[in-house]
């Protein structure tokens, strides 16, 4: 099977409100720069192009058409969509590469979440009969499952601060982060609760944005003259749609994901992990079977910033930017899709 | 490079205006099944399942395959949800098929629905957006202008797209899955129903339909072993451009004339008329088929409407190169299926398996989805032979 290259990736800084920028104004400047690093000029200079986005976001069917716009597909290009994360995209795009109708592809995603209110958005991501008619929001469903896991005496809410307060710090050295600083677990754990158990900086910012990736073949990325950092394996699952019927302190989907991608084949160094809540990477350090010395979220992790439709994608870049940079020579990136992790996809990375 | 891929099993439910006894993924589900019975398979035969639909705000569902998953037995799978515009379910089988010839899945699954009588795709196409011009016109006024615009261009007779609604509508009486059931419809009763935007007609549009469509599309090796004739991917092809830029050419846009080289190079046809012995193309308005002739290489520039109304494309004329045997989508409407319909429909021709619209001896078939306003394409070629 053909090794794949990750040869390039950019992403926007994440901010709560883009203002007046819409959707094609947060993308063209990251793919802008993604093809620059690459020293290629367009979408014609790749073999293919993958978007991931949500038409919701927008509030207009067919949102991704504008995103089209922004790649000045003249002449036509090879071109797809996924309804998902980005993450996704790039998943779509190592099957056209390893299928031989591609060496190389752009990826992106972007999200303008700030418009709308998005926890409530998402609640139509429910069953349509006998879920979304509740209303039940993103946040009800994660705080439904930190309960569970303070039940079950798996975590404390201090376990929950310290992932918020080891988030902050790290991301005091992303620029594209929007929270950062130093908090301890006692000042975090003095602030009061949003929805129990939750408190608000267990949850993940809304943040708007974009971001863009170009892989191709290791042969195709030799002959750019680019470094890049090899895409070992990629595999996703996904779960039941019914709280009652899994077990939500377990990640079952990111178990057999990680197991499929070869995760335990080599240290994990570093590992970036989509958790909009912070109970949420305990769940996945788990399920990933990651110990103590991986670094986990160096660049602070969504709850630092969360470009939805592009986070997942930006675990995987960030992974990819340190191995090309050579601070690490393999890592983990995970992103997720749905309520209480539902669909979560797994990536292994390594340099040559 | 790529691995050989087959359809061995297609399922569809009958199109109707409501299925009013089934949810979303029961319809879905029903689909499935139908797929897994056609291959004699189960749930736990399946790899991976790839759902295709588009937009999310027709049923008000936001990425409907987190709900779906559990009706098609992927708990524990992997799922992707592919969308792009009209063409979603021409995409949908080109991806899912990628799985199979990267040679990363043995043999999957993969679905695509609509269920109208739970969505307003009138509504979900025309709300207004800030900082854009608000086109309050659906599909089929955002079409005409591009329709008169051929008109004018080619002087094609005006009763072309009659000709065409009748032929599609006779062809969908051959077909009992087909929506519309009108085995008597004349050319008068076509051009006596109401003008809904000129040129088009009532009953030169298509329906609004419920259903589901779904594939199972294996590898080589278990494509020989599957019970019953497999029809082999000979090519797949994708292409977008944009939606509107300067000399952007809207009635044959290059995109389609792109894709269809791309997908014949692939299956080495030269002469799509006669290499081909059937296509099902995505005809959501009459017009659209004399467009499409052209466009796809069936006719030279101006000449589309002829092969029209000399029969060529009909199966009751024994025209030599027949056009949406099964009703096309004049006929049935499930939007987010219908790109999906016409690449199974396709499969059914070189199985040898579409009843009573079989064409004699398919051997070579051309399933053709588009969307968006005529900006993005997906076709695939599929053979009763490997080569």
């Amino acid at each position: 099977m053909r090794d794949i290259a990750i040869v390039s990736f950019v992403q926007s800084d994440c901010v709560r409100d883009a203002g007046a920028l819409n959707e094609v104004e947060l993308i063209m400047p990251v793919i802008r720069k993604v093809l620059d690093n690459v020293g290629i000029q367009s979408a014609q200079d790749v073999d293919f192009t993958c978007s991931g986005s949500c038409d919701y976001l927008q509030g207009a069917a067919f949102a991704f058409v504008l995103g089209v716009d922004a790649l000045g597909a003249v002449p036509p290009i090879k071109e797809s969509h996924v309804e998902m994360d980005a993450a996704w995209a790039l998943y779509e795009a190592v099957l056209k590469i390893r299928m031989g109708q591609a060496d190389s592809a752009l990826l992106y995603g972007f999200g303008k979440s700030s418009p709308g209110e998005l926890p409530i958005v998402l609640s139509q991501q429910l069953d349509p009969y006998y879920l979304s008619p509740l209303w039940l929001d993103t946040v009800s469903s994660a705080a439904l499952q930190a309960r569970a896991m303070l039940d079950n005496g798996d975590i404390t809410e201090a376990d929950m601060a310290e992932v918020v307060a080891r988030s902050r710090k790290n991301a005091k050295s992303n620029p594209h982060a929007q929270l950062k600083g130093d908090v301890s677990v006692d000042e975090l754990l003095a602030e009061p609760t949003y929805l129990s158990p939750l408190r608000m900086h267990d949850c993940c910012p809304i943040s708007d944005g974009a971001s863009a990736m170009v892989i191709a073949t290791v042969e195709k990325a030799k002959e750019w003259g680019k470094p890049y950092a090899v895409l070992k394996g990629i595999d996703h699952r996904i779960e039941s749609h019914h709280f009652g019927a899994r077990d939500l302190t377990k990640s079952v989907s990111t178990e057999i994901a990680a197991k499929a991608a070869g995760v335990a084949n080599g240290p994990v160094e570093v590992a970036e992990l989509y958790a909009p809540f912070s109970h949420q990477e305990i769940i996945l350090k788990k399920a990933l079977g990651l110990g103590d010395d991986t670094v986990i979220n160096p660049s602070g992790g969504v709850l630092a910033g969360n470009q939805m439709m592009a986070s997942g994608l930006s675990r995987v870049g960030e992974v990819a930017n340190r191995i090309i940079k050579g601070e690490i020579k393999r890592g983990v990136a995970h992103a997720t899709s749905g309520h209480a992790l539902q669909q979560n996809l797994v990536a292994v990375l390594e340099g040559e | 490079m790529a691995e050989l891929a087959a359809v061995v099993g297609i399922g569809q439910t009958k199109y109707q205006t409501k299925h009013k006894t089934v949810s979303i993924a029961g319809l879905v589900r029903d689909a499935a099944l139908k797929a897994l019975q056609d291959a004699e398979l189960t749930w736990d035969d399946i790899d991976a399942v790839i759902v295709g639909k588009a937009p999310d705000m027709f049923e008000g569902m936001i990425m409907p395959e987190l709900y779906l998953t559990d009706a098609l037995g992927c708990n524990g799978k992997p799922m992707l949800r592919v969308h792009t515009a009209g063409s979603v379910g021409g995409s949908t089988a080109i991806v899912a098929a990628s799985y199979v010839q990267s040679g990363m899945f043995k043999r999957i699954l993969t679905v695509t629905y609509e269920k109208q009588s739970e969505s307003n795709a009138m509504w979900a196409l025309s709300n207004a957006q800030p900082f854009s011009v608000h086109l309050n016109a659906g599909a089929g006024g955002f079409f005409a202008p591009i329709i008169r615009e051929y008109m004018r261009r080619t002087n094609a007779p005006s009763d072309a797209g009659i000709k065409v609604a009748v032929k599609d509508r006779l062809h969908g009486a051959r077909n009992p899955l087909a929506h519309l059931q009108l085995p008597n419809i004349t050319m008068k009763e076509v051009e006596d129903s109401p003008m809904l935007w000129e040129p088009l007609r009532f009953l030169e549009s298509c329906p609004s339909s419920d259903g589901a469509c779904a594939l199972v599309i294996s590898n080589e090796e278990l494509a020989k072993q599957s019970p019953k004739k497999p029809a082999w991917i000979r090519g797949t092809a994708m292409r977008s451009e944009p939606t509107m830029y300067a000399g952007r050419e809207e009635v044959s846009p290059q995109a389609g004339i792109d894709c269809a080289k791309d997908v014949y190079a692939q299956a080495g046809i030269t002469n799509p008329r006669k290499d081909l012995d059937c296509a099902e193309v995505y005809v959501p308005f009459s017009w659209y088929e004399p467009m499409w002739l052209e466009n796809l290489g069936f006719a030279e520039k101006g000449e589309g409407w002829k092969l029209t109304m000399e029969g060529a494309t009909s199966l009751d004329e024994n025209g030599d190169i027949p056009w949406n045997c099964s009703g096309g989508v004049l006929s049935s409407n499930p939007i987010g299926a219908s790109g999906m319909i016409r690449f199974a429909e396709a499969a059914r021709q070189v199985r040898g398996d579409a009843g009573d619209h079989q064409v004699d001896g398919a051997k070579l078939a051309l399933g053709h989805a588009y969307g968006g306003g005529a900006q993005f394409f997906a076709m695939w070629v599929v053979g009763s032979e490997k080569a």
